[in-house]
């Protein structure tokens, strides 16, 4: 049995717009979610922003019922079981919030300490340990009003492991993060994997799921698009090629006629400083001068042809859902 | 035993990050002088030493309500910003014993504001307290105190559900200063106040600290304050884990 098992997951969300005249709006963010995470396993949810992985990760932590659907983690169902649930899990996640700003590092320790049911005499021992682990020894009796967003993160992921969970949910833990504090940061969750925990992180940075998941989900629209081995998903788009073009000033009449040329899979417009650049993925074949002839009125610049990689293989699957 | 040391430490802890506000230590310091003033310049016409004291441990009282009844709305509005409200949820602790410490830290809060009251009283306006029943006295105080950190406990309940009940205890703040006898006698305000004023235990822990005062039978007022505390505590309690599923199914307990 999956460690963390998800079957046919759905959330709607209830709103309402207007000032006057309200409507209320239903918003369908997770739409039948299925995975499953092994024992030991680092599993990434992958997804641009509003893809719902927010939104699955909190209904497997227990934080939202679900729509529809069950979910269970290490057997136990995520709303019937959900002080059994919360026992077992660690939860971190990404950005500033979530920390008692006024308190110091170990205090806001301390205080989850107890929350999580750590035997007192385990405490102080435990909370030293972890801030060996993250790497925040010596800083433990600063307020944490006065920690960087890198030393929060960490610190983050200290509170997430007090207990010593089996299972730990990251939620785009290295957002926001220096290159180097976000480095340091997938080395920990490299260990946390190493001492035998199962890891479902949600991330939407290519290179970081590529790096640290045994298998990734990619979600898109609160769908599950693809799903398998980081090598498994770039072999989908590796018999195509990928051609970049940078353009200034191109049209979206032009970029639809780019989609519509035969053999033409995806074309994604990324803004660079004055310019944009084309990112087109091809079925392979030579569309180099196809591609060109569609750009009529644009100042084109540079031109180059590359093998694809894992994060061409999100945008594919993320643009075709 | 475990339990004892979450409510404990999680009091201290809360206690901690609200004394360390810039912000709630001005109003703490402004409160007290205010109640204080008000009530010597509504009665100070009577030149009577005795309703000046009557007014006096009004006024102090009304510091603890203050303190807590807008604070007990507002802080799960500040968990709920600062995002660790879901933290707190996410927690395999009793939801209740997670949110009594948080209340019960806002009425002691209330507790500085009481002293710095009479202080003020006794210093500015030269209001002396003589205690006539000073046991009862020292007793009254941590009971009404408990007693109103138990009401708060039940408005922040409301507020895990409804994210706009922080409005709540603004609202509530200057009617219950009448409503309870603060400041005006019961006696003076109309008959229909009477059955919601017995529903409020600051109304009968006010009374019992008068009467321990002044003189006079605080022992059932006391008890009557205990009794309404105990019974906010056991509501409270029954009510958190229902309406934390309420606010897990409607997604309340964030912030957007």
């Amino acid at each position: 049995m999956a460690v963390i098992e998800a079957r046919d997951l759905r959330r709607t969300y209830k709103t309402s717009t207007g000032t006057f005249r309200r409507r209320s709006l239903e918003v369908e963010a997770v739409r039948g979610v299925t995975f499953g995470v092994e024992q030991g396993e680092l599993f990434g949810l992958l997804g641009p922003n509003g893809a719902g992985k927010t939104t699955t990760i909190k209904m497997l932590i227990t934080l939202l019922i679900p729509t529809d659907g069950t979910a269970s983690v290490l057997g136990f169902d995520v709303v019937k079981d959900a002080r059994e649930v919360r026992k077992r899990i660690g939860y971190v996640f990404g950005g500033d919030r979530g920390l008692y700003d006024r308190l110091s590092g170990q205090d806001n320790l301390r205080y989850f300490a107890e929350l999580y049911a750590v035997p007192p005499r385990e405490q102080r021992p435990r909370i030293a340990e972890l801030f060996e682990l993250v790497g925040l020894t010596g800083r433990e009796k600063e307020r944490v009003e006065g920690y960087s967003r890198g030393m929060r993160q960490r610190l983050h992921i200290a509170r997430g492991l007090l207990h010593d969970p089996p299972v730990v949910f990251l939620d785009e833990p290295t957002i926001g993060v220096d290159p180097v504090g976000a480095r340091e940061l997938r080395a920990t969750i490299a260990q946390l994997v190493e001492a035998g925990k199962t890891v479902l992180l949600t991330t939407h940075y290519m290179f970081e799921a590529d790096q640290l998941c045994d298998r990734i989900a990619v979600i898109a629209r609160g769908e599950i698009v693809a799903e398998g081995t980081p090598a498994a998903l770039k072999a989908n788009v590796s018999e195509g090629g990928v051609v970049e073009v940078e353009v200034f000033g191109i049209e979206d009449a032009s970029v639809e006629r780019l989609r519509a040329l035969e053999g033409v899979h995806s074309v994604n417009v990324e803004p660079r400083e004055q310019a944009q650049v084309l990112v087109v993925q091809t079925d392979g074949r030579e569309l180099t001068h196809a591609l060109l002839a569609q750009l009529d009125g644009a100042q084109v610049g540079r031109v180059s042809a590359r093998e694809p990689t894992l994060e061409d293989a999100y945008v594919s699957l993320v643009s075709e859902s | 035993m475990r339990t004892a040391r979450l409510l404990v430490l999680g009091w201290l802890l809360q206690l901690k990050v609200m004394m360390r506000s810039a912000f709630n230590g001005v109003l703490s310091v402004v409160w007290p002088m205010f109640f204080a003033t008000t009530a010597f310049f509504m009665y100070r016409a009577g030149r009577d030493e005795a309703t000046l004291v009557y007014a006096s441990l009004g006024a102090s009282v009304m510091g603890i309500w203050s303190a807590t009844s807008t604070s007990a709305s507002s802080v799960l509005q500040r968990e709920r910003r600062h995002g660790t409200l879901e933290l707190l949820a996410a927690a395999p602790a009793n939801f209740a014993y997670i949110l009594i410490p948080i209340s019960v830290a806002m009425s002691t809060i209330g507790l500085y504001s009481m002293i710095a009251t009479l202080l003020w009283g006794r210093f500015v306006f030269g209001i002396e307290l003589h205690l006539v029943h000073p046991l009862l006295f020292v007793l009254a105080v941590p009971v009404t105190i408990a007693s109103v950190g138990a009401l708060g406990f039940l408005l922040s309940v409301a507020c895990v559900r409804y994210r706009s009940a922080w409005a709540l205890g603004n609202a509530l703040e200057y009617p219950v200063w009448l409503i309870c006898g603060f400041l005006v006698p019961l006696a003076l305000l109309p008959n229909w106040v009477g059955p919601i004023s017995w529903v409020l235990a600051p109304t009968f822990g006010v009374r019992a600290i008068r009467e321990a005062a002044l003189g006079g039978t605080p022992v059932a007022d006391l008890l009557a304050c205990a009794g309404l505390g105990v019974a906010y505590f056991g509501a409270g309690i029954l009510l958190a884990d229902h309406v934390l599923r309420l606010a897990r199914k409607s997604a309340a307990l964030q912030l957007s």
